[in-house]
């Protein structure tokens, strides 16, 4: 019934494929980020792990947040945002699903790469565990609350950095229950609790999220 | 009445500066932002003032 | 009795109605101030364990509920302009938005006043602090949002959804931010649990509290009519108005 929004989803992803250094671009940004942190403290293995859990949050972070503005400008430009406005399809779930191709171009590549540069920061196996299980939970709401950002900052001058002023303080309870895993599990407890509030997150900001973009898409654009 | 004298209270028990920076920049922000609106709404009806007399 | 309240939500019968408003608010937000002080600083005890430095919660707690209050209005004035398409309801949650910052502003600096002779330090990071601190950033969001947006009815519809989105995070927020804390922190010491809850402190409290925000709607006031004046500036009422003026 509803395939039109696997039609935008395999478009978004055919068109990352296409320009694969966007891809690149946030990948590289993760890294260069969680790499200038040892620079600044020094390479003691015990400080390093210790402050693992949150500088790779935080690059996770602000690596998905830079491809944020991409998600509808391009769509916004050649018009076919519109188009998405009219269809008789429900707005929210198209929304959905171009919030899901972000995910998994920009999303997704960073819980793959994570774990080598946890390696770097001397996190123990289980904690590295840990780390790919707590961005798996945690990114896609963090693409998912994004989305609203984006879509309200859409056309506006300086919008880049709007974003990161309206996003970034409600990432906080993700950034805290993400990096809270993977120190608990550092210090030899159970994520159980943090794991099971990032998902709790992640579900609360899939039902809610779509909705509000694509009530912003429809106020900007209008 | 809690206060022996009057330098007493302005000595707050030895945390002066802490006690009377913090209510002094209460007052400072009130004021300031009465003034500020009071210049805003002066301006803005001086301006459609140029307006009206153009 | 039926009041037309569309009638009463055009700018041009809000703006003398509101004026009127003013003076009122204002003075109860006076007498209301004098009562207040008159609590905290003659009425109420010494704290036995902080001395005189205590205070300060007169300013500060009033000051961090009137901020997270402030946030809820304006979030319900927003959510009230979007649904019903009313102008006058954006305008009052753009005006509310500075004035909620300001008091978010004042609980962060007179907060780090009180702790620096507490704790010895000028920022701890506890829970009611770090909430407020994250309060200030979704404040300044929403301000730099509807100030960045050129077409007034984009801005506050923009504005209205990024209130209520807010509204909806501040309690995953906060309770995150106590969950981060009691995990890090242990039972060091706790800002709301250090002075004894006396009767008389509680009554001062809220004395200053409902002086604040009796202020907040007189500001408030004042500001929505220069909105109103800025946005309608080639509307006749407004040019009548102005050259009545001198």
């Amino acid at each position: 019934m509803n395939e039109a929004w696997i039609i935008v989803l395999k478009r978004d992803l055919l068109l990352a494929f296409r320009r694969r250094s966007d891809v690149a671009t946030t990948l590289f940004f993760f890294l260069i980020v969680s790499s200038l942190f040892p620079l600044g403290i020094g390479p003691e293995a015990a400080v390093l792990s210790s402050i693992a859990p949150g500088v790779l949050w935080v690059a996770a972070l602000l690596a998905g947040m830079i491809s944020l503005t991409r998600l509808f400008a391009a769509d916004f430009a050649d018009g076919s945002l519109e188009q998405m406005l009219i269809a008789p399809q429900p707005l929210a779930l198209l929304v959905l699903a171009k919030i899901l191709a972000h995910w998994i171009v920009c999303g997704l590549p960073v819980v793959l790469l994570a774990p080598l540069i946890g390696l770097q920061y001397a996190l123990p196996n289980e904690s590295l565990l840990v780390l790919v299980w707590s961005l798996l939970l945690g990114t896609p709401a963090l693409s998912l609350i994004g989305a609203i950002g984006a879509a309200l900052t859409l056309g506006v001058r300086g919008s880049g950095l709007l974003v990161a002023l309206l996003v970034l303080p409600l990432y906080i309870p993700v950034l805290i229950f993400g990096a809270g895993a993977v120190a608990a599990s550092q210090h030899g407890m159970s994520a159980q609790a943090h794991l099971s509030l990032l998902a709790a997150c992640s579900i609360l900001a899939l039902v809610l999220a779509p909705l509000a973009t694509a009530a912003a898409l429809r106020i900007s654009v209008e | 009445m809690q206060w022996a004298s009057w330098s007493a209270f302005f000595n707050m028990g030895g945390y002066a500066l802490y006690v009377w920076v913090s209510f002094g920049l209460t007052l400072l922000c009130v004021v300031w932002e009465v003034l500020a609106l009071r210049k805003r709404s002066a301006q803005a009806l001086r301006l459609s003032r140029l307006l009206a007399q153009e | 009795m039926k009041i037309n309240w569309f009638k009463y939500s055009s700018p041009q019968t809000f703006y003398p109605l509101a004026g009127k408003m003013i003076p009122w608010f204002a003075w109860l937000a006076t007498i209301l101030a004098i009562a207040g002080l008159y609590i905290s600083f003659v009425i109420a005890p010494t704290d036995f364990q902080q001395g005189e430095a205590y205070r300060i919660i007169f300013v500060h707690v009033p000051a961090a509920w009137m901020s997270m209050v402030i946030y809820i209005v304006m979030a319900a004035w927003a959510g009230l302009g979007l649904a019903l398409n009313a102008r006058l309801s954006a305008m009052m949650a753009q005006a509310l938005a500075p004035t909620g910052a300001i008091f978010t502003l004042l609980a962060l600096v007179t907060g780090s006043l009180w702790g620096k002779p507490m704790w010895g330090a000028w920022w701890v990071w506890d829970a009611r602090l770090t909430s407020e601190l994250i309060l200030l950033f979704l404040y300044l969001g929403f301000i730099a949002l509807q100030s960045s947006i050129d077409d007034p009815r984009r801005a506050d519809r923009a504005g209205a959804l990024l209130a209520l989105v807010g509204v909806v995070n501040v309690p995953i927020i906060y309770f995150s931010v106590k969950w981060w804390n009691t995990l890090h922190q242990g039972s060091s010491i706790n800002m709301g649990a250090a002075p004894k809850m006396a009767a008389t402190m509680l009554l001062g409290m809220l004395l200053m509290a409902l002086a604040f925000w009796m202020y907040t709607v007189a500001v408030g006031l004042m500001r929505v009519r220069c909105i109103m004046l800025e946005r309608e500036r080639s509307a006749d009422w407004v040019k009548a108005l102005s050259l009545g003026a001198k």
